[in-house]
């Protein structure tokens, strides 16, 4: 069970009585899934220092706001159910859409069952056509230009379907992200788009504090008349459910673009490249889980009983993931085409 | 006969009418231009996008990802470096994700030297396209070539680069284009939009027909035995003559092999020619430093070694930072017809 810093806070919107609107059937399931994705961002990370598959990056810290978004989806495939062009950071997104834990430690192992990239991509990197998640890229920033290409599919459409994109704050000084608020805000078709930036203050080891004077992120919102912008506080899990509320109802009546700013917490710092170590951030489980156990929603011992049921089925999951094979050599020449290898082409590396 | 540029808008318009070509788009490609080179006039779904090459290829690849066959324009390939991650995105996507994603999208993009368009209006993207893995890269030299190319580039599950070479988008053919009227006038009054005011034009198409120019299937433009060239795109035309002229002249019989297909290409075409003539030259308006006709070099020298009765030659562009304006500077920078003359001569003379 994680513990609180004296860091971590409760925002306004916790105190109010939204929970009872949310429900405590609902909250102890994002409470569960909460749980999940950070067992499994804590086993990749492990795995990762223990030999068990290389380079980690991951989201642990962004789970309050990343399950209400994966519950908020109309999950499906095809033009009529959200698109999601996801970063890095979005296991607890894909794992509350219904995603399985073991399908990312077979990436981040690498194992010939990795659905994802068949033992190509780092871990975390999703690529699900039938939830509509489309492939994950470490270019940084660059699903908020493909992201564009969704949301003109879905304005044509007849459809309340929108696309969702989200990244960090850090990419927000590239080009793609100012391309997809440019592109969002056409008179000529405007695109219902949720753009997300989830702002934990931090560009790998540089402070956002020390390159981006705008005061915060959602401003960028300002200058286009039918874009509304939000900053909200991504650590509290009510305060993200009722803002998701709020910005998918829009984009979705409306067909047109919201900016979502989410301040949150980066627990195990940008990857393997930082080390990969515990920080003494806000954590948005702790707080949850007080918040549930003083609202009399979950005793002690029952928070005690999710975390030791999920690490149950991980182990299994991580069990059964250490018996399957690597993906055969030849595999390689597999999908470089759509239409498959020509006969000619060069395959020998040289002479 | 349609030029390059009409028979690449009857391709699409073809497309947006049978193929599922639903959004048409890139920098002034919409009304009331059509293209700064016209190949988008009159099309039903052509739009203007903002002046955003990294948000129209991000757009073109969302888009095909959502079930669509997209094809969006890069005004000049001068303009595309700033998208080359894009690209790779393109390319890269479907391997990358295991083969869960294919990616149907054609980027079409004037390319190559020859209108005296300086510093970024002349480059070549041919070599830098070639490693573009998982992209198909095509590259006509006649107005059928481009219909044919554009609509299996439009009907592929992969992304395809549509390099058209821009010195020749006003040439003609010596083919009709399935379809399309004898009459040029005819065909001019029908599909090409009139100066002024063209709010109220509507094109007027001909009863357009499928061809399928395979991607990777190289054309051998004119036969021969004494020699092999190997080019595409402006440099095609180039060569033709050149070998009509010697085959005229009795100075050698020239095989001219139009690839056509930069990636896929058609290795057994080039394989088979110079097995049967021992000589080969690769023309090609790129640069000399790394160009992708150096890999096809290298790979004749081991599979090819012993038939080969000369060495292999390159006829390429100088390697300047780019391409000069000055006329007798652009001349020198990029193989003429003199050039290649001269290179051929030398071959077919290379004593065995």
């Amino acid at each position: 069970m994680p513990t609180k810093t004296p860091a971590a806070k409760k925002s306004a919107a916790s105190s109010a009585d939204h929970y009872k609107k949310i429900g405590a059937p609902k909250l102890l399931k994002i409470h569960e899934l909460m749980v999940r994705a950070r067992l499994l961002e804590e086993r990749l990370i492990k795995m990762s220092k223990g030999g068990d598959g290389f380079f980690w990056i991951g989201g642990p810290g962004e789970e309050a706001f990343n399950v209400p978004l994966g519950l908020q989806i109309k999950k499906g495939h095809g033009v009529n159910f959200d698109f999601l062009h996801l970063h890095y950071r979005s296991a607890a997104i894909v794992m509350s859409m219904g995603a399985q834990p073991i399908d990312a430690l077979r990436q981040m192992r690498s194992v010939a069952t990795d659905p994802y990239s068949k033992g190509r991509n780092f871990v975390n990197h999703y690529a699900i056509p039938e939830l509509n998640v489309v492939p994950v890229s470490p270019t940084i920033e660059t699903q908020y230009s493909t992201a564009i290409g969704t949301g003109i599919a879905q304005a044509r459409a007849k459809t309340d379907a929108v696309t969702v994109v989200n990244g960090g704050d850090a990419g927000t000084a590239e080009g793609d992200f100012h391309s997809c608020l440019v592109w969002a805000n056409r008179p000529a078709l405007p695109l219902p788009i949720l753009i997300v930036v989830v702002n934990n203050g931090w560009g790998i080891s540089t402070a956002a504090k020390t390159q981006h004077g705008e005061h915060q992120i959602s401003d960028w919102a300002k200058v286009f008349p039918d874009m509304p912008g939000k900053t909200i506080n991504g650590n509290d899990v009510v305060e993200s459910w009722l803002a998701l509320e709020e910005a998918f109802a829009y984009v979705r009546k409306q067909r047109k673009p919201y900016l979502l700013e989410v301040r949150a917490s980066r627990l195990y710092g940008h990857s393997s490249s930082s080390g990969a170590n515990r920080i003494p951030e806000a954590d948005c489980i702790a707080l949850l889980e007080d918040d549930l156990v003083k609202r009399g929603y979950l005793k002690v011992d029952g928070v005690k009983k999710v975390w030791e049921r999920e690490a149950v089925a991980l182990d299994e999951a991580h069990k059964k993931v250490k018996a399957e094979p690597f993906p055969a050599v030849k595999t390689v020449w597999e999908d470089v085409f759509a239409d498959g290898l020509p006969p000619s082409y060069p395959t020998k590396g040289g002479s | 006969m349609a030029n390059m540029a009409q028979a690449i808008r009857m391709a699409l318009h073809y497309g947006e009418q049978n193929l599922g070509v639903t959004e048409i788009f890139g920098e002034d490609v919409g009304p009331p231009l059509g293209g700064v080179f016209t190949a988008t006039q009159g099309l039903e779904k052509a739009w203007n996008a903002p002046l955003d090459e990294r948000g129209i290829i991000g757009a073109a690849l969302g888009l095909a990802w959502a079930g669509g066959r997209p094809v969006a324009e890069i005004q000049f390939v001068d303009y595309i470096f700033n998208v080359i991650d894009m690209l790779k995105l393109a390319a890269n996507g479907h391997w990358s994700s295991g083969g869960r994603y294919k990616t149907p999208m054609v980027v079409m993009t004037p390319t190559g030297s020859g209108i005296h368009g300086s510093m970024y209006h002349s480059h070549s993207f041919d070599s830098i396209a070639s490693k573009l893995h998982g992209m198909k890269v095509v590259c006509p030299s006649t107005p059928i070539d481009a219909y044919g190319l554009m609509l299996a580039a439009i009907k592929s599950d992969d992304p395809v680069l549509f390099l058209k070479p821009k010195a020749l988008l006003r040439s003609k053919g010596e083919e009709l284009i399935p379809g399309e009227p004898a009459d040029e006038k005819l065909l001019h009054e029908m599909i090409d939009a009139p100066l002024g005011d063209r709010t109220k034009w509507k094109a007027k198409w001909p009863k357009l027909i499928d061809y399928t120019v395979e991607i990777g299937k190289a054309k051998i433009s004119h036969p021969g035995t004494d020699g092999t060239i190997v080019t595409h795109g402006r440099m095609a035309p180039v060569c033709l003559e050149v070998a009509r002229r010697f085959q005229k002249e009795g100075k050698g019989s020239l095989e001219v092999i139009d690839l056509r297909s930069i990636i896929p290409y058609d290795w057994e075409a080039i394989k088979a020619s110079v097995k049967k003539t021992g000589r080969v030259v690769f023309v090609n308006e790129e640069t000399e430093i790394t160009n992708f006709a150096e890999h096809l070099i290298r790979r004749l020298v081991d599979e090819c070694f012993y038939e080969m009765k000369v060495r292999p030659r390159l006829l390429a562009g100088k390697a300047t930072p780019g391409i000069a304006l000055s006329p007798n500077l652009e001349y020198f920078l990029q193989p003429q017809t003199k050039d290649v003359e001269r290179v051929v001569a030398e071959l077919l003379a290379d004593p065995a």
